[in-house]
């Protein structure tokens, strides 16, 4: 049975030193499950973004909940670069994982299938290589002469993402947004908030059906009118750009950041 | 002749790079890239397929952002644009950052899909708008991709051209190097020599890069500059001078 309830109790379903995979900003954030994250002290997370991170991923940073993480890159978008990030890069205080995007699809894929790893093309000859001593080159065994990369599979531990719509059964709506599907797969819990829990069976008309996260890879859902602010949502409201410039500013520095995490989060507990 | 900023001259020269192919993708984070492909395809009467990441209305894909990729290997792109914080003249590119790794004096976001697109789309277009010593440099500090790579390695795509906001060059994949192939308007040779940290190829007689047509312009400020508005509305407002109020209805709908 798929769980109900706030985005509190989501966040308390995140244990600390949990790997957690992230959607991109483009995709489905469930920016108020983090700000959940941050005001009960999440510690140690390992982050994955689905390829890439932004804004969640430098709110976590910032706040401390963060020990690692992997990602083909980590950016606030039009905003400019992740400052907390940036920081901590500088700081030598978190671990850095770098990928390319489809090394990271490449590792889900692998998990969803239960297989230990999945070849690759491209990549030989990139630095990336020589720093991910977990990713290895081998002869096709098909072909003569003919390098290829293999990466381990990638389980998180919890998939975390925001979505559009979820019925009661906790059968999650996600459109296109198919990375979102591929992380719930993967992942061995799968955290949701989604704007609206609705009275319909989304797997009863294939039109949604087909976009549409069984309940058997969720473990439990939120309702969070809004829940992706101030990133956007497809189809349902824009980036609140003003806000993220705004953020982008004040993280450059720490005082700036602390600032900006206790005017948050004095709103966010009001709100969520 | 009406003046053009050099945002919409780079949109020209881009957009002509793309004559004659079927599907143009572009990443994340790419303004002047988008608003190319999106006078390209203006121009091939919408014969062009352009895929836009980050864009609602410009994106066909339904698979997800793994879509792309396997797009790519497939050889369904034709062409691909990639970046650089540092690039050098074996058309290595570098977007990880410098001073150190894993911890970075200075840090970019990271290397995106390039060590994968830079092998699989067979041309590949280099496009980093500022053009001095610190960015094209002898050798870049990280390879989050290689310009080439050895024969036997499977590698249908490569560089095609580096553009900047002060010349156009030309990358010759079997001598692995570049050949400077046309200097901007206002720009000069010895100016971009100067500014180049890796040796190329410099030919004895260098044309300047034609500026855009009025037709071309008025394209630019039209259509193509409402349809990047939707991606990309800060550089719209902020370089093209296009706000959200002078997008047809056609582009707010």
């Amino acid at each position: 049975m798929v769980g109900t309830g706030t985005v509190e109790e989501l966040a308390g379903r995140v244990p600390d030193g949990a790997s957690v995979a992230l959607a991109p900003d483009y995709s489905g954030c469930a920016v108020a499950v983090v700000r959940a994250l941050i005001r009960r002290g999440a510690r140690d997370l390992h982050l994955i973004g689905v390829p890439q991170l932004g804004f969640q991923a430098d709110l976590l940073i910032g706040a401390g909940c963060v020990r690692g993480l992997e990602a083909a890159a980590v950016t606030l978008g039009e905003e400019g670069a992740a400052p907390r990030f940036v920081a901590a890069i500088k700081a030598g205080t978190i671990e850095i994982r770098d990928s390319t995007c489809p090394a990271i699809h490449a590792g889900l894929h692998a998990a969803e299938k239960g297989l230990p790893f999945m070849p690759l093309r491209g990549v030989l000859g990139s630095d990336l290589v020589r720093h991910r001593p977990d990713w290895q080159i081998i002869d096709n065994p098909f072909a003569e002469d003919d390098p290829i990369l293999l990466v381990p599979a990638i389980r998180p531990d919890v998939a975390l993402f925001h979505a559009a719509l979820a019925d009661g059964q906790g059968n999650v709506w996600i459109g296109v947004r198919r990375e979102l599907m591929r992380m719930a797969h993967a992942a061995r819990i799968t955290l949701v908030s989604v704007e609206e829990i609705i009275d319909d069976d989304l797997l009863a008309d294939d039109r949604t059906a087909a976009g549409t996260v069984p309940a058997l890879y969720v473990t439990a859902i939120a309702e969070a009118r809004r829940g992706a602010w101030p990133v956007g949502l497809r189809h349902c409201y824009p980036a609140d750009r003003e806000h993220l410039r705004r953020y982008a500013g004040l993280a450059r520095s720490n005082t700036g950041f602390a600032r900006y995490l206790d005017e948050l989060m004095l709103e966010s507990v009001a709100a969520e | 002749m009406i003046e053009h900023r050099p945002a919409e001259l780079l949109i020209d020269v881009l957009a002509g790079m793309l004559e004659g192919l079927a599907h143009v993708a572009v990443g994340a984070a790419s303004p002047i890239p988008g608003a190319a492909a999106l006078l390209a395809r203006e121009r091939a009467g919408g014969r062009l397929r352009i895929s836009l990441l980050g864009s609602e209305r410009h994106n066909p894909f339904t698979d997800g952002n793994v879509e792309l990729f396997d797009c790519a290997a497939q050889g369904r792109i034709d062409v691909f644009f990639l970046g650089g914080g540092q690039i050098d003249g074996r058309a290595d590119i570098n977007l990880v950052g410098v001073g150190g790794y894993p911890e970075s004096r200075v840090r970019w976001p990271g290397s995106f899909g390039s060590a994968y697109m830079y092998f699989l789309v067979p041309r590949v277009i280099l496009f980093r708008q500022e053009h001095t010593p610190r960015v094209l440099v002898p050798k870049v500090e990280f390879v989050s991709a290689p310009g080439t790579s050895p024969a036997q390695v499977y590698r249908p795509g490569g560089p095609h051209a580096l553009v900047t906001g002060r010349c156009v060059f030309a990358f010759d994949r079997d001598r692995g190097r570049f050949r400077l192939q046309s200097v901007h308007p206002g720009h000069g040779v010895e100016e971009v020599v100067a500014n180049t940290g890796f040796e190329f190829e410099l030919p004895a007689a260098v044309p300047e890069t034609p500026a855009p047509s009025p037709e071309t312009l008025a394209l630019i400020r039209g259509p193509v500059g409402a349809a990047t508005a939707e991606t990309y509305p800060r550089f719209a407002a902020e370089v093209l001078a296009i706000g959200a109020g002078d997008r047809p209805a056609a582009a707010r709908a």
